[in-house]
Protein backbone atom coordinates (compact mmCIF):
# COMPACT_ATOMS: atom_id res chain seq x y z
CA UNK A 1 0.00 0.00 0.00
CA UNK A 2 2.57 2.53 1.12
CA UNK A 3 4.74 1.36 -1.74
CA UNK A 4 2.11 2.35 -4.29
CA UNK A 5 1.59 5.66 -2.49
CA UNK A 6 5.27 6.55 -2.72
CA UNK A 7 5.30 5.76 -6.39
CA UNK A 8 2.24 7.93 -6.99
CA UNK A 9 3.86 10.76 -5.05
CA UNK A 10 7.01 10.40 -7.08
CA UNK A 11 4.99 10.45 -10.27
CA UNK A 12 3.39 13.74 -9.31
CA UNK A 13 6.31 15.51 -7.73
CA UNK A 14 9.40 14.67 -9.72
CA UNK A 15 10.43 14.66 -13.33
CA UNK A 16 11.29 10.99 -12.89
CA UNK A 17 7.61 10.31 -13.43
CA UNK A 18 7.91 8.31 -16.63
CA UNK A 19 10.44 5.73 -15.48
CA UNK A 20 8.50 5.31 -12.23
CA UNK A 21 5.34 4.65 -14.18
CA UNK A 22 7.04 2.22 -16.46
CA UNK A 23 8.39 0.46 -13.43
CA UNK A 24 4.88 0.09 -12.07
CA UNK A 25 3.59 -1.39 -15.32
CA UNK A 26 6.52 -3.72 -15.35
CA UNK A 27 5.76 -4.74 -11.81
CA UNK A 28 2.15 -5.49 -12.73
CA UNK A 29 3.41 -7.67 -15.58
CA UNK A 30 5.70 -9.49 -13.16
CA UNK A 31 2.72 -9.95 -10.88
CA UNK A 32 0.84 -11.77 -13.64
CA UNK A 33 3.89 -13.95 -14.16
CA UNK A 34 4.00 -14.75 -10.45
CA UNK A 35 0.34 -15.73 -10.16
CA UNK A 36 0.08 -17.47 -13.55
CA UNK A 37 1.14 -21.01 -12.51
CA UNK A 38 -1.18 -20.95 -9.51
CA UNK A 39 -4.02 -19.53 -11.59
CA UNK A 40 -3.69 -22.11 -14.38
CA UNK A 41 -3.44 -25.02 -11.94
CA UNK A 42 -6.40 -23.71 -9.98
CA UNK A 43 -8.51 -23.69 -13.13
CA UNK A 44 -7.25 -27.13 -14.14
CA UNK A 45 -7.43 -28.96 -10.83
CA UNK A 46 -10.08 -27.13 -8.84
CA UNK A 47 -12.49 -24.76 -10.51
CA UNK A 48 -12.67 -26.59 -13.84
CA UNK A 49 -13.34 -29.93 -12.15
CA UNK A 50 -15.93 -28.33 -9.90
CA UNK A 51 -17.82 -26.99 -12.91
CA UNK A 52 -17.35 -30.33 -14.69
CA UNK A 53 -18.76 -32.36 -11.84
CA UNK A 54 -21.93 -30.30 -11.95
CA UNK A 55 -22.13 -30.55 -15.76
CA UNK A 56 -21.35 -34.30 -15.70
CA UNK A 57 -24.22 -34.90 -13.32
CA UNK A 58 -26.59 -34.00 -16.17
CA UNK A 59 -25.02 -36.51 -18.56
CA UNK A 60 -24.93 -40.28 -18.93
CA UNK A 61 -21.13 -40.34 -19.24
CA UNK A 62 -19.39 -43.59 -18.33
CA UNK A 63 -15.63 -43.92 -18.33
CA UNK A 64 -14.50 -45.41 -21.65
CA UNK A 65 -17.78 -44.66 -23.40
CA UNK A 66 -17.19 -43.12 -26.84
CA UNK A 67 -19.75 -40.36 -26.36
CA UNK A 68 -21.95 -38.76 -23.80
CA UNK A 69 -25.36 -37.20 -24.03
CA UNK A 70 -27.22 -34.63 -22.04
CA UNK A 71 -29.92 -36.41 -20.05
CA UNK A 72 -31.14 -33.53 -17.91
CA UNK A 73 -32.23 -34.55 -14.44
CA UNK A 74 -32.37 -38.28 -15.18
CA UNK A 75 -29.42 -39.08 -12.87
CA UNK A 76 -31.12 -37.22 -10.07
CA UNK A 77 -34.43 -38.98 -10.74
CA UNK A 78 -32.63 -42.34 -10.67
CA UNK A 79 -30.88 -41.34 -7.49
CA UNK A 80 -34.03 -40.23 -5.68
CA UNK A 81 -35.75 -43.45 -6.78
CA UNK A 82 -32.84 -45.58 -5.55
CA UNK A 83 -33.27 -47.16 -2.13
CA UNK A 84 -29.47 -47.31 -1.68
CA UNK A 85 -29.18 -43.52 -2.01
CA UNK A 86 -31.68 -42.92 0.77
CA UNK A 87 -30.04 -45.53 3.01
CA UNK A 88 -26.69 -43.94 2.29
CA UNK A 89 -27.96 -40.44 3.07
CA UNK A 90 -29.66 -41.60 6.26
CA UNK A 91 -26.51 -43.43 7.43
CA UNK A 92 -24.36 -40.38 6.69
CA UNK A 93 -26.70 -38.14 8.68
CA UNK A 94 -26.83 -40.66 11.54
CA UNK A 95 -23.03 -40.76 11.55
CA UNK A 96 -22.83 -36.95 11.63
CA UNK A 97 -25.50 -36.67 14.33
CA UNK A 98 -23.64 -39.13 16.58
CA UNK A 99 -20.02 -38.18 15.91
CA UNK A 100 -20.41 -34.39 16.10
CA UNK A 101 -21.98 -34.17 19.59
CA UNK A 102 -19.75 -36.99 20.83
CA UNK A 103 -16.49 -35.55 19.58
CA UNK A 104 -17.39 -31.95 20.51
CA UNK A 105 -18.57 -32.66 24.08
CA UNK A 106 -15.67 -34.98 24.82
CA UNK A 107 -13.22 -32.52 23.27
CA UNK A 108 -14.60 -29.71 25.42
CA UNK A 109 -14.66 -31.88 28.54
CA UNK A 110 -11.05 -32.94 28.10
CA UNK A 111 -9.94 -29.37 27.38
CA UNK A 112 -11.69 -28.12 30.55
CA UNK A 113 -10.17 -30.91 32.62
CA UNK A 114 -6.68 -30.19 31.32
CA UNK A 115 -7.01 -26.44 31.96
CA UNK A 116 -8.53 -26.92 35.43
CA UNK A 117 -5.10 -27.71 36.83
CA UNK A 118 -1.54 -26.78 36.05
CA UNK A 119 0.42 -30.02 36.19
CA UNK A 120 1.14 -32.29 33.20
CA UNK A 121 -0.85 -30.11 30.81
CA UNK A 122 1.32 -30.67 27.76
CA UNK A 123 1.70 -34.39 28.46
CA UNK A 124 -2.07 -34.86 28.44
CA UNK A 125 -2.44 -32.70 25.36
CA UNK A 126 0.12 -34.85 23.54
CA UNK A 127 -1.55 -38.11 24.55
CA UNK A 128 -5.02 -37.00 23.53
CA UNK A 129 -3.71 -35.66 20.24
CA UNK A 130 -2.05 -38.95 19.19
CA UNK A 131 -5.12 -40.42 17.41
CA UNK A 132 -5.31 -37.30 15.21
CA UNK A 133 -1.77 -37.91 13.96
CA UNK A 134 -1.95 -41.66 13.42
CA UNK A 135 -2.76 -42.85 9.89
CA UNK A 136 -6.48 -43.59 10.12
CA UNK A 137 -6.33 -46.59 7.77
CA UNK A 138 -3.71 -48.29 9.94
CA UNK A 139 -5.64 -47.52 13.12
CA UNK A 140 -8.87 -48.75 11.51
CA UNK A 141 -7.18 -52.11 10.99
CA UNK A 142 -6.19 -52.10 14.66
CA UNK A 143 -9.77 -51.25 15.66
CA UNK A 144 -11.02 -54.10 13.52
CA UNK A 145 -8.92 -56.52 15.51
CA UNK A 146 -9.99 -54.92 18.80
CA UNK A 147 -13.60 -55.44 17.71
CA UNK A 148 -12.96 -59.03 16.59
CA UNK A 149 -15.95 -61.09 17.83
CA UNK A 150 -13.83 -63.88 19.27
CA UNK A 151 -10.30 -62.63 19.97
CA UNK A 152 -10.93 -58.88 20.25
CA UNK A 153 -10.14 -56.75 23.28
CA UNK A 154 -13.59 -55.16 23.43
CA UNK A 155 -15.53 -58.40 23.61
CA UNK A 156 -12.92 -59.87 25.92
CA UNK A 157 -13.50 -57.03 28.39
CA UNK A 158 -17.28 -57.30 27.99
CA UNK A 159 -17.18 -61.03 28.68
CA UNK A 160 -14.92 -60.43 31.65
CA UNK A 161 -17.51 -58.03 33.07
CA UNK A 162 -20.27 -60.57 32.45
CA UNK A 163 -21.84 -58.52 29.66
CA UNK A 164 -23.04 -59.80 26.28
CA UNK A 165 -20.55 -59.66 23.41
CA UNK A 166 -21.28 -58.48 19.86
CA UNK A 167 -19.86 -59.14 16.43
CA UNK A 168 -19.57 -55.37 16.03
CA UNK A 169 -18.62 -54.86 12.42
CA UNK A 170 -20.40 -57.94 11.09
CA UNK A 171 -23.74 -57.11 12.69
CA UNK A 172 -26.02 -54.69 10.81
CA UNK A 173 -27.38 -53.47 14.13
CA UNK A 174 -24.00 -52.36 15.49
CA UNK A 175 -21.66 -51.77 12.52
CA UNK A 176 -22.52 -48.09 11.98
CA UNK A 177 -22.20 -47.36 15.71
CA UNK A 178 -18.82 -49.06 15.80
CA UNK A 179 -17.67 -46.79 12.96
CA UNK A 180 -19.08 -43.78 14.87
CA UNK A 181 -16.99 -44.77 17.89
CA UNK A 182 -13.85 -44.88 15.75
CA UNK A 183 -14.80 -41.50 14.27
CA UNK A 184 -15.20 -39.96 17.73
CA UNK A 185 -11.97 -41.56 18.94
CA UNK A 186 -10.12 -39.96 16.05
CA UNK A 187 -11.68 -36.48 16.25
CA UNK A 188 -11.65 -35.80 20.01
CA UNK A 189 -8.02 -34.66 20.18
CA UNK A 190 -8.45 -32.23 17.33
CA UNK A 191 -11.47 -30.59 18.95
CA UNK A 192 -9.67 -30.54 22.30
CA UNK A 193 -6.82 -28.50 20.84
CA UNK A 194 -9.23 -25.94 19.35
CA UNK A 195 -11.04 -25.65 22.69
CA UNK A 196 -7.74 -25.31 24.57
CA UNK A 197 -6.82 -22.37 22.33
CA UNK A 198 -10.23 -20.85 23.07
CA UNK A 199 -9.88 -21.34 26.83
CA UNK A 200 -6.43 -19.78 26.95
CA UNK A 201 -7.72 -16.64 25.24
CA UNK A 202 -10.41 -15.95 27.88
CA UNK A 203 -9.18 -12.97 29.90
CA UNK A 204 -8.30 -13.85 33.52
CA UNK A 205 -9.98 -10.64 34.73
CA UNK A 206 -13.38 -12.07 33.83
CA UNK A 207 -12.92 -14.89 36.33
CA UNK A 208 -11.68 -12.44 38.94
CA UNK A 209 -14.66 -10.20 38.35
CA UNK A 210 -17.01 -13.16 38.61
CA UNK A 211 -15.39 -14.16 41.88
CA UNK A 212 -15.76 -10.66 43.29
CA UNK A 213 -19.41 -10.81 42.35
CA UNK A 214 -19.67 -13.86 44.55
CA UNK A 215 -19.78 -16.64 41.96
CA UNK A 216 -17.73 -19.12 43.89
CA UNK A 217 -18.73 -22.49 42.50
CA UNK A 218 -16.93 -24.01 39.54
CA UNK A 219 -20.20 -24.63 37.74
CA UNK A 220 -21.28 -20.99 38.09
CA UNK A 221 -17.92 -19.82 36.74
CA UNK A 222 -18.31 -22.16 33.78
CA UNK A 223 -21.88 -21.08 33.11
CA UNK A 224 -21.28 -17.33 33.53
CA UNK A 225 -17.82 -16.90 32.00
CA UNK A 226 -16.34 -19.91 30.21
CA UNK A 227 -19.35 -21.07 28.22
CA UNK A 228 -20.40 -17.65 26.84
CA UNK A 229 -16.79 -16.73 26.03
CA UNK A 230 -16.27 -20.05 24.25
CA UNK A 231 -19.42 -19.55 22.16
CA UNK A 232 -17.74 -18.69 18.84
CA UNK A 233 -15.13 -21.45 19.23
CA UNK A 234 -17.84 -23.99 20.03
CA UNK A 235 -19.92 -23.22 16.96
CA UNK A 236 -16.76 -23.28 14.88
CA UNK A 237 -15.76 -26.70 16.24
CA UNK A 238 -19.27 -28.07 15.67
CA UNK A 239 -19.29 -27.01 12.02
CA UNK A 240 -15.79 -28.35 11.34
CA UNK A 241 -16.67 -31.67 12.96
CA UNK A 242 -19.81 -31.75 10.83
CA UNK A 243 -17.90 -31.19 7.58
CA UNK A 244 -15.32 -33.82 8.47
CA UNK A 245 -17.98 -36.35 9.45
CA UNK A 246 -19.78 -35.85 6.14
CA UNK A 247 -16.54 -36.89 4.44
CA UNK A 248 -16.33 -40.24 6.27
CA UNK A 249 -14.87 -42.83 3.89
CA UNK A 250 -11.63 -44.49 5.03
CA UNK A 251 -13.02 -46.56 7.89
CA UNK A 252 -16.09 -47.58 5.87
CA UNK A 253 -14.11 -48.63 2.84
CA UNK A 254 -11.56 -50.73 4.68
CA UNK A 255 -13.75 -52.23 7.40
CA UNK A 256 -17.25 -52.80 6.03
CA UNK A 257 -17.45 -51.76 2.36
CA UNK A 258 -20.84 -50.29 3.30
CA UNK A 259 -22.15 -53.58 4.67
CA UNK A 260 -23.51 -55.70 6.20
CA UNK A 261 -26.58 -55.27 4.00
CA UNK A 262 -25.86 -51.55 3.36
CA UNK A 263 -26.04 -50.71 7.08
CA UNK A 264 -22.84 -48.60 6.84
CA UNK A 265 -23.22 -47.31 3.29
CA UNK A 266 -22.39 -43.57 3.36
CA UNK A 267 -22.46 -40.86 0.69
CA UNK A 268 -18.80 -40.71 -0.28
CA UNK A 269 -18.60 -44.50 -0.30
CA UNK A 270 -21.62 -44.72 -2.62
CA UNK A 271 -20.02 -42.05 -4.82
CA UNK A 272 -16.74 -44.01 -4.84
CA UNK A 273 -18.48 -47.27 -5.78
CA UNK A 274 -20.52 -45.71 -8.58
CA UNK A 275 -17.81 -43.43 -9.91
CA UNK A 276 -14.68 -45.54 -9.52
CA UNK A 277 -15.81 -49.17 -9.40
CA UNK A 278 -18.69 -49.14 -11.89
CA UNK A 279 -17.27 -46.08 -13.66
CA UNK A 280 -20.73 -44.51 -13.93
CA UNK A 281 -19.19 -41.04 -13.90
CA UNK A 282 -22.44 -39.16 -14.54
CA UNK A 283 -24.31 -40.83 -11.72
CA UNK A 284 -21.31 -40.52 -9.41
CA UNK A 285 -21.20 -36.81 -10.24
CA UNK A 286 -24.85 -36.43 -9.21
CA UNK A 287 -24.03 -38.05 -5.85
CA UNK A 288 -21.07 -35.68 -5.54
CA UNK A 289 -23.36 -32.71 -6.07
CA UNK A 290 -25.62 -33.84 -3.21
CA UNK A 291 -22.56 -34.21 -0.98
CA UNK A 292 -21.33 -30.77 -2.08
CA UNK A 293 -24.62 -29.12 -1.21
CA UNK A 294 -24.45 -30.42 2.36
CA UNK A 295 -20.79 -29.53 2.84
CA UNK A 296 -21.08 -26.09 1.28
CA UNK A 297 -24.06 -25.31 3.49
CA UNK A 298 -21.98 -26.14 6.55
CA UNK A 299 -18.98 -24.26 5.14
CA UNK A 300 -21.01 -21.13 4.52
CA UNK A 301 -22.24 -21.23 8.10
CA UNK A 302 -18.62 -21.57 9.19
CA UNK A 303 -17.46 -18.69 6.99
CA UNK A 304 -20.15 -16.47 8.52
CA UNK A 305 -19.12 -17.48 12.01
CA UNK A 306 -15.42 -17.13 11.25
CA UNK A 307 -15.98 -13.52 10.23
CA UNK A 308 -17.81 -12.88 13.46
CA UNK A 309 -15.20 -14.82 15.43
CA UNK A 310 -12.43 -12.59 14.11
CA UNK A 311 -14.31 -9.53 15.30
CA UNK A 312 -15.02 -10.84 18.78
CA UNK A 313 -11.60 -12.40 19.32
CA UNK B 1 -9.30 -21.01 33.56
CA UNK B 2 -8.39 -21.09 37.20
CA UNK B 3 -7.77 -24.26 39.16
CA UNK B 4 -10.94 -25.48 40.81
CA UNK B 5 -10.07 -24.76 44.40
CA UNK B 6 -13.59 -25.23 45.64
CA UNK B 7 -13.64 -28.99 45.21
CA UNK B 8 -11.47 -30.88 47.70
CA UNK B 9 -8.82 -33.12 46.23
CA UNK B 10 -9.58 -31.69 42.77
CA UNK B 11 -6.01 -32.18 41.47
CA UNK B 12 -6.25 -35.89 42.25
CA UNK B 13 -9.71 -36.19 40.68
CA UNK B 14 -8.47 -34.34 37.60
CA UNK B 15 -5.53 -36.69 37.13
CA UNK B 16 -7.72 -39.72 37.72
CA UNK B 17 -10.23 -38.67 35.07
CA UNK B 18 -7.57 -37.66 32.56
CA UNK B 19 -5.61 -40.87 33.05
CA UNK B 20 -8.77 -42.94 32.62
CA UNK B 21 -9.56 -41.10 29.39
CA UNK B 22 -5.98 -41.47 28.20
CA UNK B 23 -6.09 -45.24 28.76
CA UNK B 24 -9.21 -45.50 26.58
CA UNK B 25 -7.71 -43.28 23.88
CA UNK B 26 -4.39 -45.07 23.90
CA UNK B 27 -5.95 -48.55 24.03
CA UNK B 28 -5.69 -49.10 20.25
CA UNK B 29 -2.01 -48.12 20.27
CA UNK B 30 -1.28 -50.32 23.27
CA UNK B 31 -3.23 -53.23 21.80
CA UNK B 32 -1.46 -52.78 18.47
CA UNK B 33 1.97 -52.99 20.09
CA UNK B 34 0.87 -55.87 22.30
CA UNK B 35 -0.57 -57.88 19.39
CA UNK B 36 2.42 -57.11 17.21
CA UNK B 37 4.58 -58.65 19.94
CA UNK B 38 2.62 -61.88 20.28
CA UNK B 39 3.11 -65.21 18.48
CA UNK B 40 0.02 -66.52 16.61
CA UNK B 41 -1.08 -68.94 19.34
CA UNK B 42 -1.28 -66.04 21.81
CA UNK B 43 -3.08 -63.75 19.35
CA UNK B 44 -5.73 -66.39 18.80
CA UNK B 45 -6.51 -67.07 22.41
CA UNK B 46 -9.68 -65.97 24.09
CA UNK B 47 -7.81 -65.29 27.30
CA UNK B 48 -6.79 -61.60 27.34
CA UNK B 49 -3.28 -60.67 28.27
CA UNK B 50 -1.38 -57.51 27.50
CA UNK B 51 2.22 -58.66 27.96
CA UNK B 52 3.11 -61.49 25.60
CA UNK B 53 4.36 -64.70 27.27
CA UNK B 54 6.66 -65.16 24.36
CA UNK B 55 8.01 -61.94 22.84
CA UNK B 56 7.60 -62.16 19.06
CA UNK B 57 7.81 -58.54 17.85
CA UNK B 58 10.96 -59.14 15.79
CA UNK B 59 9.48 -62.25 14.17
CA UNK B 60 6.29 -60.39 13.29
CA UNK B 61 8.22 -57.43 11.90
CA UNK B 62 10.36 -59.81 9.86
CA UNK B 63 7.24 -61.49 8.44
CA UNK B 64 5.64 -58.10 7.72
CA UNK B 65 8.72 -56.87 5.85
CA UNK B 66 8.97 -60.18 3.98
CA UNK B 67 5.31 -60.26 2.92
CA UNK B 68 5.14 -56.64 1.84
CA UNK B 69 7.82 -54.37 0.51
CA UNK B 70 7.31 -51.93 3.37
CA UNK B 71 10.54 -50.01 2.76
CA UNK B 72 9.42 -49.31 -0.76
CA UNK B 73 5.99 -48.13 0.42
CA UNK B 74 7.50 -45.86 3.05
CA UNK B 75 9.82 -44.45 0.40
CA UNK B 76 6.79 -43.86 -1.86
CA UNK B 77 5.16 -41.99 1.01
CA UNK B 78 8.22 -39.78 1.37
CA UNK B 79 8.54 -39.18 -2.38
CA UNK B 80 4.88 -38.26 -2.75
CA UNK B 81 4.51 -36.06 0.33
CA UNK B 82 7.79 -34.22 -0.26
CA UNK B 83 7.06 -33.65 -3.97
CA UNK B 84 3.61 -32.33 -3.14
CA UNK B 85 4.93 -29.96 -0.49
CA UNK B 86 7.84 -28.63 -2.57
CA UNK B 87 5.60 -27.99 -5.59
CA UNK B 88 2.93 -26.41 -3.40
CA UNK B 89 5.48 -23.96 -2.04
CA UNK B 90 7.01 -23.25 -5.47
CA UNK B 91 3.57 -22.40 -6.84
CA UNK B 92 1.94 -20.79 -3.81
CA UNK B 93 4.70 -18.46 -2.62
CA UNK B 94 5.03 -16.31 -5.75
CA UNK B 95 1.25 -16.05 -6.04
CA UNK B 96 0.94 -15.17 -2.36
CA UNK B 97 3.61 -12.50 -2.71
CA UNK B 98 1.90 -10.93 -5.70
CA UNK B 99 -1.45 -10.97 -3.90
CA UNK B 100 0.00 -9.43 -0.76
CA UNK B 101 2.47 -6.86 -2.08
CA UNK B 102 1.87 -6.04 -5.75
CA UNK B 103 -0.91 -4.12 -7.44
CA UNK B 104 -2.39 -5.53 -10.60
CA UNK B 105 -5.73 -5.60 -12.31
CA UNK B 106 -7.86 -8.56 -11.19
CA UNK B 107 -6.03 -9.05 -7.92
CA UNK B 108 -9.16 -8.87 -5.79
CA UNK B 109 -11.08 -11.17 -8.13
CA UNK B 110 -8.26 -13.71 -7.99
CA UNK B 111 -8.19 -13.53 -4.20
CA UNK B 112 -11.95 -14.07 -4.10
CA UNK B 113 -11.53 -17.16 -6.31
CA UNK B 114 -8.91 -18.47 -3.91
CA UNK B 115 -11.20 -17.95 -0.93
CA UNK B 116 -13.92 -19.80 -2.84
CA UNK B 117 -11.48 -22.60 -3.71
CA UNK B 118 -10.81 -23.22 -0.03
CA UNK B 119 -14.47 -24.17 0.40
CA UNK B 120 -14.29 -27.04 -2.12
CA UNK B 121 -13.78 -30.42 -0.41
CA UNK B 122 -11.27 -32.68 -2.19
CA UNK B 123 -13.84 -35.45 -2.81
CA UNK B 124 -15.95 -33.06 -4.88
CA UNK B 125 -13.44 -32.78 -7.73
CA UNK B 126 -12.36 -36.45 -7.69
CA UNK B 127 -14.36 -37.69 -10.70
CA UNK B 128 -13.39 -34.93 -13.19
CA UNK B 129 -9.75 -34.90 -12.06
CA UNK B 130 -9.68 -38.68 -12.47
CA UNK B 131 -11.12 -38.36 -15.99
CA UNK B 132 -8.57 -35.65 -16.80
CA UNK B 133 -5.66 -37.81 -15.67
CA UNK B 134 -7.14 -40.70 -17.64
CA UNK B 135 -7.23 -38.50 -20.78
CA UNK B 136 -3.63 -37.43 -20.18
CA UNK B 137 -2.73 -41.10 -19.67
CA UNK B 138 -1.23 -40.29 -16.28
CA UNK B 139 -3.22 -42.69 -14.08
CA UNK B 140 -1.24 -45.12 -11.96
CA UNK B 141 1.87 -42.94 -11.69
CA UNK B 142 3.57 -40.66 -9.19
CA UNK B 143 2.27 -37.77 -11.28
CA UNK B 144 -1.32 -38.88 -10.61
CA UNK B 145 -0.61 -38.81 -6.88
CA UNK B 146 1.15 -35.44 -6.91
CA UNK B 147 -0.25 -33.28 -9.70
CA UNK B 148 -3.77 -32.66 -8.35
CA UNK B 149 -2.36 -31.36 -5.07
CA UNK B 150 0.35 -29.07 -6.44
CA UNK B 151 -2.11 -26.22 -6.16
CA UNK B 152 -3.00 -25.45 -2.58
CA UNK B 153 -5.37 -22.52 -2.48
CA UNK B 154 -5.26 -22.78 1.28
CA UNK B 155 -1.46 -22.48 1.16
CA UNK B 156 -1.72 -19.37 -1.01
CA UNK B 157 -4.25 -17.85 1.39
CA UNK B 158 -2.12 -18.65 4.44
CA UNK B 159 1.07 -17.25 2.91
CA UNK B 160 -0.70 -14.17 1.59
CA UNK B 161 -1.98 -13.38 5.09
CA UNK B 162 1.53 -13.85 6.46
CA UNK B 163 3.18 -11.71 3.77
CA UNK B 164 0.72 -8.91 4.51
CA UNK B 165 2.39 -8.56 7.89
CA UNK B 166 5.89 -8.32 6.41
CA UNK B 167 6.86 -4.60 6.38
CA UNK B 168 6.87 -2.93 2.97
CA UNK B 169 10.19 -1.31 3.85
CA UNK B 170 11.82 -4.72 3.64
CA UNK B 171 10.50 -5.17 0.11
CA UNK B 172 11.46 -1.63 -0.91
CA UNK B 173 14.96 -2.05 0.48
CA UNK B 174 15.36 -5.24 -1.54
CA UNK B 175 14.22 -3.39 -4.68
CA UNK B 176 16.77 -0.63 -3.96
CA UNK B 177 19.40 -3.35 -3.86
CA UNK B 178 18.32 -4.32 -7.34
CA UNK B 179 16.73 -7.63 -6.45
CA UNK B 180 14.04 -8.67 -8.95
CA UNK B 181 10.46 -9.31 -7.84
CA UNK B 182 11.04 -13.02 -8.35
CA UNK B 183 14.20 -12.79 -6.27
CA UNK B 184 12.31 -10.98 -3.52
CA UNK B 185 9.94 -13.96 -3.18
CA UNK B 186 12.73 -16.41 -2.48
CA UNK B 187 15.43 -14.26 -0.89
CA UNK B 188 13.33 -11.89 1.23
CA UNK B 189 9.84 -13.31 1.73
CA UNK B 190 10.64 -17.00 2.13
CA UNK B 191 13.18 -16.47 4.94
CA UNK B 192 10.73 -14.16 6.70
CA UNK B 193 7.94 -16.70 6.35
CA UNK B 194 9.74 -19.80 7.64
CA UNK B 195 7.39 -20.31 10.65
CA UNK B 196 4.30 -20.14 8.42
CA UNK B 197 5.90 -22.38 5.78
CA UNK B 198 6.81 -24.91 8.48
CA UNK B 199 3.28 -25.01 9.86
CA UNK B 200 1.89 -25.38 6.36
CA UNK B 201 4.46 -28.08 5.60
CA UNK B 202 3.40 -30.16 8.58
CA UNK B 203 -0.24 -29.70 7.64
CA UNK B 204 0.46 -30.76 4.06
CA UNK B 205 2.75 -33.72 4.81
CA UNK B 206 0.44 -35.18 7.46
CA UNK B 207 -2.62 -34.82 5.23
CA UNK B 208 -0.99 -36.53 2.25
CA UNK B 209 0.92 -39.18 4.17
CA UNK B 210 -2.40 -40.28 5.70
CA UNK B 211 -4.51 -39.85 2.56
CA UNK B 212 -6.25 -43.02 1.45
CA UNK B 213 -9.03 -41.83 -0.87
CA UNK B 214 -6.96 -40.44 -3.74
CA UNK B 215 -4.21 -43.10 -3.97
CA UNK B 216 -6.96 -45.73 -3.82
CA UNK B 217 -8.60 -44.16 -6.87
CA UNK B 218 -5.61 -43.58 -9.12
CA UNK B 219 -3.22 -46.45 -8.29
CA UNK B 220 -3.05 -50.03 -9.48
CA UNK B 221 0.62 -50.91 -9.42
CA UNK B 222 2.02 -52.49 -6.32
CA UNK B 223 5.34 -50.66 -6.53
CA UNK B 224 3.66 -47.24 -6.32
CA UNK B 225 1.58 -47.93 -3.20
CA UNK B 226 1.59 -45.29 -0.50
CA UNK B 227 1.70 -46.32 3.19
CA UNK B 228 -2.09 -46.33 3.82
CA UNK B 229 -2.70 -48.41 0.67
CA UNK B 230 0.03 -50.78 1.79
CA UNK B 231 -1.71 -51.42 5.13
CA UNK B 232 -5.04 -51.86 3.36
CA UNK B 233 -3.62 -54.44 0.95
CA UNK B 234 -1.79 -56.22 3.73
CA UNK B 235 -5.05 -56.44 5.65
CA UNK B 236 -7.09 -57.61 2.66
CA UNK B 237 -4.65 -60.36 1.75
CA UNK B 238 -3.64 -61.56 5.20
CA UNK B 239 -6.74 -60.78 7.28
CA UNK B 240 -7.94 -63.36 9.72
CA UNK B 241 -4.73 -65.34 9.70
CA UNK B 242 -1.82 -63.09 10.48
CA UNK B 243 -2.82 -60.40 12.97
CA UNK B 244 0.63 -60.21 14.55
CA UNK B 245 2.44 -59.21 11.35
CA UNK B 246 -0.52 -57.01 10.33
CA UNK B 247 -0.24 -55.02 13.57
CA UNK B 248 3.53 -54.87 13.08
CA UNK B 249 2.96 -53.44 9.58
CA UNK B 250 0.48 -50.90 10.99
CA UNK B 251 3.09 -49.85 13.55
CA UNK B 252 5.69 -49.34 10.84
CA UNK B 253 3.34 -47.17 8.77
CA UNK B 254 2.29 -45.00 11.71
CA UNK B 255 5.76 -44.68 13.23
CA UNK B 256 7.38 -41.96 11.08
CA UNK B 257 4.68 -39.35 11.72
CA UNK B 258 4.19 -40.28 15.37
CA UNK B 259 7.91 -40.05 16.10
CA UNK B 260 8.13 -36.70 14.32
CA UNK B 261 5.10 -35.55 16.29
CA UNK B 262 6.57 -36.57 19.64
CA UNK B 263 9.77 -34.72 18.78
CA UNK B 264 8.05 -31.46 17.83
CA UNK B 265 4.55 -31.58 19.31
CA UNK B 266 3.94 -27.88 19.54
CA UNK B 267 4.76 -27.30 15.88
CA UNK B 268 2.69 -30.29 14.83
CA UNK B 269 -0.37 -29.26 16.80
CA UNK B 270 -0.02 -25.79 15.26
CA UNK B 271 0.24 -27.26 11.77
CA UNK B 272 -2.61 -29.74 12.09
CA UNK B 273 -5.03 -27.26 13.60
CA UNK B 274 -4.59 -25.21 10.44
CA UNK B 275 -7.15 -27.66 9.05
CA UNK B 276 -9.51 -25.96 11.44
CA UNK B 277 -9.06 -22.63 9.75
CA UNK B 278 -9.42 -24.29 6.37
Amino acid sequence: MSDAATIDAAAVATPAARPALRKRDQRALTAYGLVAPAFVLMLLMLLGPLASVIALSFTDYQLGAPALSWIGLANYQDMFADRVFWISLRNTLTYVVIVVPGAVTLGLGIALLIQSGTSLRSLYRTIYFLPVMATLIAMAVVWEFMLHPQFGLVNGLLRGAGLPAFSWLQDRGTALYALCAIGIWQAVGFNMVLFLAGLVSIPKQLYEAAEMDGTASAWARFRLVTWPMLGPVTTFVIVISGIRSFQVFDTVHILTKGGPSKSTEVLIHTMYTEGFEFFRSGYGAALTVVFLVFVLLLTLIKARLADRGVQTA
Amino acid sequence: MKPLRTIPLWPAVRHLLLIAGAVVLLAPFIWMISTASKPPEEVFSSELHLIPHHFALWDNLKIAFAKANLWRFLLNGVIVTVSIFVLQVLIALPAAYALAKLRFLGRDALFALILFGILIPPQATAIPVFLLLHKLDLLDSYAALVLPFTISVFGIFLMRQFFKSVPDDLVDAARMDGISEFGIVWRVMLPAAIPAVTAFGIFSVVAHWNDYFWPLIVLNSEQLRTPPLAVAHFRNNEAGTNYGPLMAAAMVIIAPLLIAFLLAQRRFIEGITLTGIK
